[in-house]
């Protein structure tokens, strides 16, 4: 098992030992190619494993042991395939003649994942080992990525049985093969439609992150001149500071990417998937548009959305046929693509001029905005750190006032929206990029979901920058609770919070609390000063703030918007 | 809402059935009738299905089903001409006057009885869910004790054929 993850390449393991999977750990005792990074809790596993992958793009590796083990990876397993990232889970299992009996800390891995892999095995000799990794790296990592399981019964690693070693150096699966280039006259088709559209929007989505065409999509967005805009997901493939980036769509997305999706006549969407997030209500989704679809996944093309123009292939492969034929098209003419189309482009200058993420500063002065936080953080970092987040209204915040310019940077939980995946997959990065800055944006509900790795961040000498904008309450749900409930806060009020600083400091890292606007910028500096130390930062923020603009739902289409607190579109 | 036939041909081994069991659970789709058994060739199996679905459903069922690993090929056979046929047992209460009008529905049906007691018929009867339904409708006087039924299976008429 070890040789065949050395075989892959692998340098960095994410587990947790215990009585199943004990033979594989002893062989990785014995070696030392391989990195081993001992968690507190496998779900952390799973989501720095998921965090590593997301970053450098290579498939992140995880090794628990059987029943709670496996069961405490379940919600990693479900984060990496809500969003498609690549990943490979081995589980140990009980003895194989143990398997049904309900023995001791027995449980059916394959059965429980079932739902949120793209594919899984089961183990049955050990002969079978070197097939089964490569095919299990195989599926993880082509077409569309996801998580892979590998259950491994205990008697199938035992050292004592000898048997033949050979790693495949091929694989051939009848069953499985996915799409390797786009059709030639759909893309034809669809740069005729782009060309003679008069309000085009390009719509490009966490596919094109995952399938390394950011320089691919850059290219074509700057011949063609048009407007772009980029799901929670896609944030970094296409420069977040370019002038024609419309920033983020969706519920809480920028006025103007969703008037701009709301009006365009021609829309191009490159590796997204039309979630609920991004849609608002489907029947009134874009109701003047011909829609154009690029995704390696030929089940997400008309799945919410009917679409009409269709090509199924790799988004990179897909967008580097369409530059070359637009640059044949583009030779016979004289005007540039987006010179008749000057009137739709005033349109949206119009709608930016809103100004929909203008920041009110507090009354009093001093209080602290929570989208100051995320200014000063860009600021302080100069824009270039790799920016994780948990999932509630910060991560919104920092999907808002963080501009990406870099695809593989953003990394957050978008799909299954887990609470807890911010820090972990902070030290997943770290891990992969020890001497980079990494920032971990949280709050102080989703931090206490997988605190207990500050230990593993002490062990590994992990600097991540914690900045956890602490407003005392589950903000996202207070919201709500704000807009929809009348202000009834039913349980969304974190009373008996920690003293954070002191806390940190007892797992031997730095920590700052910063309560007033004065001190949030001298303070970030020289938090980020710190090079070698985890820093945890507890701001306290004003705790009435929502974010906006925010879809207007049940029953509205995109362009309906709360833009502030009572005034909509 | 239209009645699908899909035939899948899968990969013969442990959990590959679960899997697409599995996603019709999860994605809210439903199985009507579902029948599985290995093929001449012992690597593949082949499943056959029927569930209610319009245009669009069926679309995704079909494209999320090719996703599985597992799946190799597959085809919806309500899309062209093709031969389905169910086979249905029926344990019916037989004694009296009841026994030969039993039989008669039964022969009426080219149904055959293949236990008999001295109180009881079984009758195995072929055909499409129709035909069968129908059986059943025209039974109304009898007493029915049971109904066991395998599920539709089928194939595309002519020359075309589901194949690795």
């Amino acid at each position: 098992m070890i040789r065949c993850l050395q075989e892959e390449n692998v340098d960095h393991v994410f587990g947790y030992p215990g009585g199943t999977v004990l033979h594989i750990y002893d062989a990785l005792f014995k070696q030392n190619r391989l990195k081993h990074i001992l968690v507190r809790h496998e779900q952390a596993a799973t989501h720095m494993a998921d965090g590593y992958a997301r970053s450098t793009g290579r498939p992140g590796v995880v090794l628990v042991t059987s029943g709670p083990g496996a069961t405490n990876a379940i919600t990693g397993i479900a984060t990496a395939y809500m969003d498609s990232i690549p990943m490979v889970v081995i589980s140990g299992q009980v003895q194989s003649h143990l398997i049904g009996s309900d023995s001791f800390q027995e449980t059916d891995m394959v059965g429980i994942s079932r739902p949120i892999v793209k594919h899984s095995f089961l183990v049955k000799n050990a002969k079978d080992i070197p097939e089964v990794i490569k095919k299990a790296f195989y599926i993880a990592t082509s077409g569309r990525p996801g998580p892979v399981v590998v259950d491994i019964p205990k008697d199938i690693t035992n050292p004592t049985d000898l048997v033949e070693y050979e790693y495949p150096k091929q694989l051939t699966m009848r069953s499985y093969s996915p799409a390797t280039k786009g059709h030639t006259g759909q893309i034809k088709k669809a740069i005729s439609m782009l060309l003679e559209s008069q309000r085009p929007v390009i719509y490009s989505g966490g596919g094109v992150v995952l399938g390394g065409a950011s320089k691919e999509l850059r290219e074509l967005v700057h011949i063609l001149g048009y407007p772009i805009t980029s799901t929670l997901m896609g944030l970094g493939a296409f420069p977040g500071t370019d002038p024609q980036f419309l920033g983020m769509l969706g519920m809480h997305g920028n006025y103007e990417a969703n008037m701009a999706m709301h009006h365009c006549d021609v829309l191009l969407a490159i590796g997204a998937r039309f979630d609920d997030r991004v849609t608002n209500s489907l029947s009134k989704f874009c109701p003047h548009a011909e829609i154009i679809h690029i995704d390696i996944d030929p089940a997400s093309i008309s799945k919410n959305v009917m679409v009409d123009v269709p090509i199924v292939g790799p988004v990179k492969s897909v967008l580097t046929d369409m530059v070359s034929i637009l640059r044949d098209k583009l030779k016979k003419s004289k005007a540039g693509p987006s010179e008749h189309i000057s009137e739709w482009l005033d349109q949206i200058q119009g709608w930016r001029n809103v100004d929909c993420l203008a920041v009110t500063p507090h009354k009093d002065g001093q209080t602290i905005m929570p989208q100051q936080v995320v200014q000063a953080v860009y600021k302080v970092t100069g824009g270039t750190s790799f920016v994780t987040s948990d999932v509630g209204q910060h991560q919104m915040f920092a999907a808002q006032y963080y501009p990406f310019d870099e695809p593989r940077k953003w990394i957050n939980s978008g799909g299954l929206g887990t609470m807890g995946f911010g820090l972990p997959a902070a030290m997943g990065v770290q891990t992969a990029f020890p001497d980079e800055v990494v920032t971990c944006i949280t709050g102080e509900g989703s931090i206490q979901m997988n605190i207990q790795e500050l230990s593993t961040c002490a062990q590994y000498g992990l600097p991540v920058k914690i900045v956890n904008i602490n407003n005392g309450t589950l903000g996202m749900v207070k919201q709500w609770q704000d807009m929809q409930y009348e202000g009834r806060h039913s349980e969304s009020y974190m009373q008996s919070l920690p003293d954070f600083v002191a806390l940190v400091e007892a797992y031997g890292h730095v920590g700052f609390k910063i309560e007033v606007l004065d001190e949030l910028e001298p303070v970030l500096e020289e938090a980020y000063a710190i090079k070698n130390k985890l820093v945890f930062l507890d701001i306290h923020v004003d705790p009435h703030e929502h974010v906006y603009p925010m879809h207007i739902a049940p029953n509205g289409s995109m362009r309906d918007m709360w833009l502030k607190k009572g005034v909509r579109t | 809402m239209m009645r699908r036939i899909i035939s899948v041909l899968l990969e013969n081994e442990a959990g590959a059935l679960s899997r697409v069991i599995g996603l019709f659970a999860q994605r809210n789709y439903n199985i009507e009738t579902l029948t599985v058994a290995p093929t001449e060739d012992e690597t593949l199996s082949r499943l056959t299905l029927t569930t209610s679905a319009s245009d669009s459903q069926i679309e995704q069922i079909t494209k999320q089903l090719n996703k599985l690993i597992e799946v190799v090929k597959l085809v919806d056979l309500t899309e062209g001409e093709h031969v389905e046929r169910e086979l249905m047992l029926v344990k019916v209460k037989a004694s009296g006057a009841q026994r030969a009008e039993v039989k008669r529905t039964a022969d009426i049906f080219r149904g055959q009885i293949v236990d008999v007691t001295n109180t009881a018929y079984t009758i195995q009867l072929t055909g499409t869910s129709g035909k069968l339904d129908a059986f059943l409708s025209a039974l109304t006087d009898a007493i029915v004790l049971e109904v066991v039924r395998s599920g539709v299976s089928g194939l595309s008429r002519g020359e075309k054929i589901l194949s690795v």
